[in-house]
């Protein structure tokens, strides 16, 4: 489905991806991981072409992307949902004309189809009453559930989530991770979700990359990570990962002090 | 002990330090002509979305009407006072309507207009299009498909090459009417005189000069606002919204004024146009 390869990147002087290879195979849902910095969010613009590769691949659905021209690019992104860390909504549209901006730009459907597709996407992230809202009017949460609507929109084959929990309260964290969950079962969806929010991440991946200087540390099941003795990655999971995820008896993870896993 | 840098160090320094501006400057405007090519080849790329255009028409245009119009009427008033004022001594006086009417309409319309408008429209276009670089609203346009350039540049840029040319006449206008109001009521200058001075001194080559001056004028203002808007990093974050909008401001008056003095050049030099 998604399929990187030896991709290099670089800012200036400080080398982001440093030939990067990953497989994302059709319905999986994978979670990218790393340190704040170490390239989570370029990767995943990388995979909705938004940042052009320095060298290396990227293929969707069989097609090479990186040497696309803009027309036919386009037409790989209207297979592509993506909810963006400040939901970046269009503040001058209410959230109905959000929701229906693709479908007004790329389709010909009235306006009446158009709102039923709106009010459709807008039952699936659970938001009722909110269509003639301005995005200025609603809490965090609520932004995210209309930047996931819209993402939903064009009924992707792939949804890419960019820190889909970032900045927002515990309770709502919950709720977006259980969406996001629910969503990727309902429409088997391929899905790639960049956090370094460990209970995000272990709440709705079925796959894991951990990255780290700019190559993948670890890649495979939660269970598979959580078992794998590597020091910096057992590091990154024990300060940010659930009490019942760290029950596990793994003896890296106990090798690290303040705090007992078993 | 550190010794003092050497002089030539300190030269060699300097002449980096210039090296590196040229090139941030030179690297800067090949991006800005980057943007304006796009610009205009996504312009002749149908569908234009002339609702888009519309909404950007009444912005730039009816909006901006008042502030144009005020500010050409008393620019005229100030030719019309110092216009008299100096030509007095000289007893030429009379000529003050001709004066007032050749600078406005060569000159002064479309520059004023150009100025107002580089501060309340362009300003206001990079406010408005850095804020959604930074708040990723660009990049979500084109993970939906939509060009940004097509959707976000072209509007403004048709709307502000169309608009500068109609509010200049309108201003020129304005102008022309204030200096009519500041020589007859403080100089009891003969209205129907003035009136017959400035229509035997209006061509339409004069008209034509201050229309293509405000068309390219208007085309600056929109590319140079549309890119500084667009080249913030995301990064950038509120202060960045606000170096770009004051960066906009200040280039785009920069770019009027040496615009004006190459189309002075092309228009009065080469093509001999009056």
């Amino acid at each position: 489905m998604i399929s990187i390869k030896n991709v290099r990147k670089t800012f200036g002087e400080k080398k982001v991806l440093n030939g990067f290879d990953l497989e994302i195979p059709r319905g999986e849902t994978l979670v990218i991981m790393g340190r704040s910095g170490c390239g989570k969010s370029v990767l995943l613009k990388i995979i909705a072409g938004l940042l052009a590769v320095d060298t290396g691949e990227v293929w969707i659905n069989g097609t090479e992307i990186t040497k696309l021209k803009k027309k036919p690019l386009n037409q790989i992104r209207r297979k592509i949902g993506m909810l963006f860390q400040s939901a970046a909504l269009f503040d001058s549209m209410s959230v109905a004309e959000n929701i229906a901006f693709m479908l007004d730009q790329h389709t010909d459907l009235s306006q009446q189809e158009m709102r039923k597709i709106v009010d459709e996407k807008l039952k699936l992230v659970d938001l009722h009453g909110v269509q003639e809202l301005r995005p200025a009017q609603l809490s965090g949460g609520m932004r995210k559930r209309v930047g996931l609507a819209r993402a939903l929109a064009f009924n992707p084959e792939i949804i890419l989530y960019d820190e889909p929990t970032t900045g927002l309260d515990p309770v709502t964290c919950t709720e977006i991770n259980e969406l996001i969950r629910d969503l990727n079962q309902k429409l088997q969806v391929t899905s790639v979700v960049v956090t370094h929010d460990m209970h995000s991440a272990f709440s709705v991946g079925t796959l894991m990359v951990m990255l780290h200087e700019g190559r993948p540390l670890a890649y495979g099941t939660p269970e598979a990570l959580i078992n794998e003795e590597n020091p910096v990655l057992q590091q990154f999971i024990l300060f940010g990962a659930p009490d019942q995820i760290l029950n596990i008896n793994n003896p890296t993870l106990k090798t690290f002090t303040g705090r007992e896993t078993q | 002990m550190r010794n003092p840098p050497s002089e030539s160090a300190s030269s060699n320094g300097f002449a980096l330090l210039i090296k590196n501006k040229l090139h941030h400057a030179l690297s800067e405007i090949g991006d800005a002509f980057r943007l304006l090519a796009e610009t205009i080849f996504q312009i002749f790329r149908p569908p234009l979305q002339f609702d888009l255009l519309m909404k950007q028409l009444l912005f730039i245009g009816f909006n901006s009407l008042a502030v144009v119009l005020v500010s050409g009427f008393f620019t005229g008033m100030v030719l019309g006072v110092q216009g008299y004022v100096q030509l007095k001594p000289y007893a030429v006086e009379g000529s003050v309507a001709q004066f007032v009417s050749v600078s406005v309409v060569k000159e002064l319309g479309p520059m004023i207009t150009a100025f107002v408008l580089s501060g309340r429209i362009g300003a206001s276009i990079t406010a408005e299009l850095s804020t959604m670089k930074v708040t990723e609203q660009i990049d979500a346009l084109e993970v939906m498909g939509t060009n940004p350039v097509k959707y976000l540049v072209v509007p403004r840029f048709l709307a502000c090459s169309f608009m500068l040319p109609t509010l200049t006449i309108f201003s020129t206008f304005a102008g022309i009417f204030g200096g009519y109001v500041a020589v007859v009521s403080l100089f009891g200058f003969n209205g129907d005189f003035y009136i017959l001075q400035v229509q035997n001194n209006l061509y339409v080559g004069s008209v034509l000069i201050s229309l293509i001056k405000a068309t390219s004028f208007g085309m600056a203002i929109a590319a140079v606002g549309c890119y500084k808007g667009f080249s913030i990093s995301t990064a950038g974050g509120a202060e960045g919204v606000g170096t770009a909008t004051t960066g906009s401001a200040v280039i785009s008056l920069i770019t009027i004024l040496v615009l004006d003095f190459v189309l002075n050049h092309i228009l009065f030099n080469i093509l001999g146009m009056i």
